[in-house]
């Protein structure tokens, strides 16, 4: 079991994420995160999924969606062939600020992105192991709210969607 | 309004007959009766068949598609009229049959409010068609059904449906039809590497024991040719699948048998003995390989399949030779050595003895009073045209027909293999009739089968189709009872059927009819159903507990086939 980022190449169509996760759901694997969104090209969308399988199981996960008439291209990475981020939000109460936050604040290099009379937000961007260790450390400060993106992520690869569309 | 403008409704129809559509199955309601009202114009261009049941209609466009290798088309109404076909397009997803459906959808401004006989069939068949798409606008109408088309026939065909909002059926649009040539998500196929083939070539010049798997990929890539040439260069033994058989004459003297659970016993039992397998247009199915962990260890496997994704699937393989099988098995031809297997094929042969003596011989020629399927079918041999089309359901009646049938043309066979669909043969006989009136057609049913699709006499009765319709009744479900008896300890749990007068039924559909009970009546009652000018229903009587044999139970290896 490893951990998996697949990059899927598509048009902008309706129900085509539907077409892609019923791929998952009929294998029983379970999607860690996904994200989808516009691409360089104009009317073509890419999705960025993230699985813990085998390799043997991704190959085919991958054959399966590329089969979706309307992919253009899917492909996967293991860690070490992607460059990838993930967002994550905070929400802690103003009462429990004190110094011990501030030098966590500082040695996570933290930001916070909003302050109000009852709570402040704090965001910090990176790996989903930085994000989680900060997360762990804030439950101690009253923790209210915590959500984290799922991976945004490029190949490493020297390829564009150029060449899938030729 | 520009005077050009058609309604949406005759957009549909024209540009079904602009893709050579001959014939419709289709069921009329609310959201689709604007297509219908415009098919009361065409009919001179377009045949429409009324079936007694939306299964009924999509098993007959997959009857009709897989004799005639064309589209099948199929129509029907939203909610319940879509949800019927749901059943036809799993079954024709996962044989790869060629299909487009169109349904009416309610109008787009009450989509997503529960309106009446609204249901979200785009949700519900995603998983079961190659691709769906719901159409809101006119304009928007024919492109879809260009691309349905395009996709549905191209490549591995699929059924693909069309779901149009009952506004864009009524409202007026321009009628420019452009046939759908292909676009850039999709990619049929690539041309297939010469290196695969060189590799693949060298493997089997050395191989001494090599043996050739074939699947329906053969037909549908229409490459029987390129196959028959292929084992007359190379004299390799060559076994089939459920769906591939009549790819390859059986007269032809590569031909071992057949594959599978309740396949022949030696091409079962040598897929462990050979030492080059070549999988031609064949998936691997569990019914095929039975055990993966001990399939076919000791060989170098050569795949040769248009669709990526069945590499490496269930059974990994050493060269994986991509493309249109019509293309691979030609540039294979050319790239090997003429060469002969006479003591390999002699092994074929001897157990074939084996399985003559232990099972063949009780089927055809049985010693007991009651009746067989097995013998049933070798009769229908005798009088059968050589490219008489056999449909059947799902059980033992399609084991021992597809064991005993004698096929000797490409397109013969029809049958739900995947799926296992009962109720599949009798709408699909219909359909597989109207590709061609002339031609014969034999439906082999069981007394469960007939009981979930036998409405469809209404159907055969008002088109007059010449379907001859043999029922193989043992009054029980036959299969899950063999199942019952072997695995079960024969507790016969909700198995045995009271069955009605089957005679009343098909005469009061205006169907010819005949019962036997009787041996020495079988030869006369094959006979005048076959020279029979019309539809005709045969009912036989068959041993109750007959079972199928050879078989590999669920979970075995290939190698341990029995015959009893």
């Amino acid at each position: 079991m490893k951990r998996y980022t697949i990059f899927v190449i598509t048009e902008n169509f309706i129900g085509i994420l539907n077409r892609i996760t019923i791929i998952f759901t009929r294998r029983g694997i379970n999607i860690d995160a996904l994200t989808a969104s516009e691409s360089r090209v104009d009317g073509i969308h890419r999705i960025t999924i993230e699985v813990t399988t085998s390799e043997d199981m991704v190959i085919q996960l991958v054959n399966q969606i590329e089969k979706v008439i309307d992919v253009i291209k899917a492909f996967y990475h293991e860690d070490e062939g992607v460059v990838y981020q993930e967002i994550a939000l905070y929400k802690i109460p103003v009462t429990r600020l004190d110094g011990g936050l501030e030098k966590v604040i500082r040695q996570h290099n933290a930001k916070i992105i909003a302050a109000e009379p009852q709570f402040v937000v704090l965001e910090l961007t990176g790996h989903k192991e930085q994000t989680q260790e900060l997360l762990e450390i804030l439950k101690g400060y009253g923790l209210l709210e915590f959500a984290r993106s799922g991976r945004v992520a490029v190949a490493k690869r020297m390829v564009t969607i150029d060449d899938f569309i030729k | 309004m520009k005077e050009s403008m058609i309604r949406g409704a005759d957009i549909v129809v024209q540009s079904l007959i602009a893709e050579q559509a001959e014939i419709i199955f289709g069921y009329p309601g609310g959201a689709i009766m604007p297509v219908y009202d415009a098919l009361y114009d065409y009919h001179e261009q377009i045949k429409h068949v009324l079936t007694r049941h939306e299964q009924g209609a999509i098993h007959a466009a997959q009857g009709y598609a897989r004799v005639s290798g064309k589209v099948g088309v199929c129509l029907a109404t939203s909610g319940p009229g879509a949800t019927n076909l749901i059943t036809g397009l799993a079954d024709a997803q996962i044989d790869s049959t060629p299909l487009v459906c169109i349904t009416g959808q309610v109008a787009a401004h009450l989509l997503g409010t529960d309106a009446f006989q609204e249901t979200d069939v785009v949700g519900i068949s995603m998983p079961g068609t190659k691709w769906n798409i719901q159409v809101r606008r006119v304009e928007d109408i024919a492109p879809a059904i260009a691309k349905g088309f395009y996709i549905a026939r191209s490549g591995r065909p699929g059924p693909v449906l069309i779901d149009i909002t009952k506004n864009a059926q009524v409202d007026f649009g321009e009628m420019n039809y452009a046939p759908c040539l292909g676009f850039r998500s999709y990619k049929v196929h690539k041309p297939v590497e010469q290196s695969s083939i060189q590799e693949a070539a060298e493997l089997i010049n050395q191989a001494e024991r090599p043996y050739v798997l074939f699947g329906q990929g053969v037909v549908l890539g229409k490459a029987e040719t390129e196959l028959k040439f292929f084992l007359d260069k190379t004299g390799i033994p060559a076994a089939s699948t459920l769906l591939g058989s009549g790819a390859l004459s059986q007269d032809h003297p590569c031909y071992v048998g057949k594959l599978g659970m309740h396949g022949n016993y030696a091409p079962n039992l040598l897929t462990n003995q050979c030492d080059v397998l070549i999988a031609v247009g064949m998936r691997f199915d569990d019914r095929v390989t039975g055990d993966l962990k001990r399939y076919a260890k000791q060989a170098k496997i050569i795949h040769l399949e248009l669709d990526p994704a069945e590499i490496n699937k269930n059974v990994k393989v050493n060269i994986p030779v991509i493309g249109d099988c019509k293309e691979s098995l030609s540039m294979l031809t050319e790239a090997v050595e003429k060469k002969t297997h006479s003591e390999w094929l002699a092994k074929f042969r001897e157990l074939e003895e084996l399985e003559k003596e232990a099972v063949m011989q009780h089927d055809i020629s049985p010693t007991k009073i009651g009746l067989t399927m097995g013998e049933v079918i070798n009769q229908i041999n005798q009088y059968k045209a050589d490219d008489a089309v056999l449909v059947t359901d799902v059980g033992q009646h399609q084991m021992i027909a597809w064991r005993y049938f004698n096929y000797k043309k490409p397109r013969t066979q029809v049958t739900s293999g995947g799926l296992g669909t009962m109720g599949f043969a009798l709408p699909a006989a219909l359909g597989a009739q109207l590709h061609d009136y002339s031609r014969q057609v034999i439906c082999v049913v069981g007394d469960g089968g007939i009981q979930m699709t036998i409405q469809e006499l209404g159907t055969i009765m008002q088109t007059k189709a010449p379907v001859k319709i043999v029922l193989l009744n043992n009054n029980y479900l036959g299969m899950v009872r063999q199942w019952q008896q072997m695995f079960f300890d024969r507790r016969y749990s909700f198995t045995e059927l009271n069955n009605p007068d089957f005679i009343k039924i098909a005469e009061a559909y205006g169907i010819k009819a005949q019962k036997v009970k009787a041996r020495e009546e079988l030869t006369e009652a094959i006979e005048d159903m076959l020279i029979y000018d019309g539809p005709y229903f045969l009912e036989v009587v068959v041993e109750k507990e007959d079972n199928v044999f050879p078989m590999i139970a669920t979970g075995c290896s290939v190698e341990e086939v029995r015959l009893s």
